[in-house]
């Protein structure tokens, strides 16, 4: 290990899943409302992960009346409290931008049923 | 300026308390040994000499070699003198370490630029490009360098193309973001000069 990675690994969340484009992941974030802290869950699908170690940064797009958001988190950052990864979907390449552009049917993904778990390194 | 010579790792991110991301660049700093003491009434000026990492003692010449060899500390691949205005306690064959800094201190870091050749004048003195297409005259070009008949000739100091980088340059006044004396990190906020693997020499600020 690189002392670049040793300096980032004390920093890392090791809560937090394998991210992969194509799943529908809830991500809760802390929103600091004045003195108060609440969390606020954000829904969608991974479009993007880039970035390495404690730099590793992912997009996440929903429809939110009509109209698409987009989100980006860092995954190490402490303003992500939980990242749930709640379906996994067939996906065929790294970025889901071409989601932009598909309205309604178009934009949906097909779930995978069966997830091939990549063995923890 | 006391001091330590370090190699510049490269450039993450780390969090603070607000969840903010610090861009902060990771400097092996150290260990330094004292390998000479300049003393004002012996060379005319205060400095102390450090070394800094290891070679092979086949890689150094034999009056370098011999250097060491007098004070009975293993070879130093970087050598450099850091002017001190105070001497006391200082001694050859001592070691100084990271811990000398502290988190939230600020210090200088010197270097040399990373060498960008013959650069144009976008490049080397920011001057706005022209647009890329539309016909002749765009693009990176300088532009006119002067009038005709009177001058009659190129002001000095008219900024043009020419070698980029590849010089010492210090960066002052950077926040010491993190310390380590384990792994011998110092963690800086922002960019240092040179390139990942580069020697260079962390500062501190006097007061």
């Amino acid at each position: 290990m690189g002392l670049l990675e040793k300096v980032e690994a004390a920093h890392l969340k090791s809560d937090r899943p394998q991210l992969r484009p194509g799943q529908t992941v809830e991500v809760s974030v802390r929103v600091i409302e004045g003195d108060k802290e609440r969390q606020q869950k954000f829904r969608g699908e991974i479009i993007n992960v880039r970035g390495g170690g404690l730099r590793k940064t992912f997009t996440v797009r929903k429809i939110s009346e009509g109209v698409g958001v987009e989100r980006t988190f860092p995954l190490h950052g402490p303003s992500v409290a939980e990242v749930k990864v709640i379906k996994h979907s067939k996906v065929r390449r790294a970025k889901l931008f071409y989601l932009r552009r598909k309205t309604g049917k178009s934009a949906r993904l097909t779930e995978k049923k069966t997830v091939e778990t990549k063995p923890a390194t | 300026m006391m001091g330590l010579i370090g190699r510049k790792v490269g450039m993450t991110q780390i969090f603070d308390e607000k969840g903010e991301a610090i861009p902060v660049t990771v400097i092996e700093a150290g260990p330094c040994t004292v390998s000479e003491v300049r003393s004002a009434e012996r060379n005319g000026y205060q400095a102390i000499q450090l070394g800094f990492g290891t070679n092979l003692e086949s890689r150094f010449s034999r009056p370098v070699l011999g250097q060491f060899k007098k004070r009975n500390l293993p070879p130093a691949r970087h050598l450099r003198e850091f002017r001190v205005a105070d001497l006391a306690g200082v001694e050859p064959g001592q070691t100084l370490t990271v811990a000398m800094f502290e988190k939230g201190t600020h210090v200088d870091v010197r270097g040399v630029t990373k060498g960008r050749g013959f650069a144009g004048v976008v490049k080397r003195h920011k001057f706005v490009a022209g647009h890329a297409s539309h016909g002749p005259t765009a693009g990176k070009q300088p532009g006119s360098i002067g009038s005709s008949a009177y001058p009659s000739r190129v002001l000095k100091g008219k900024r043009l193309p020419g070698r980029m980088g590849g010089v010492n340059l210090r960066i002052k006044n950077l926040e010491v973001i993190g310390v380590n004396p384990e792994q011998n990190v110092l963690l800086v906020r922002g960019a240092v000069p040179g390139p990942t693997n580069g020697i260079v020499f962390v500062e501190k600020r006097e007061a």
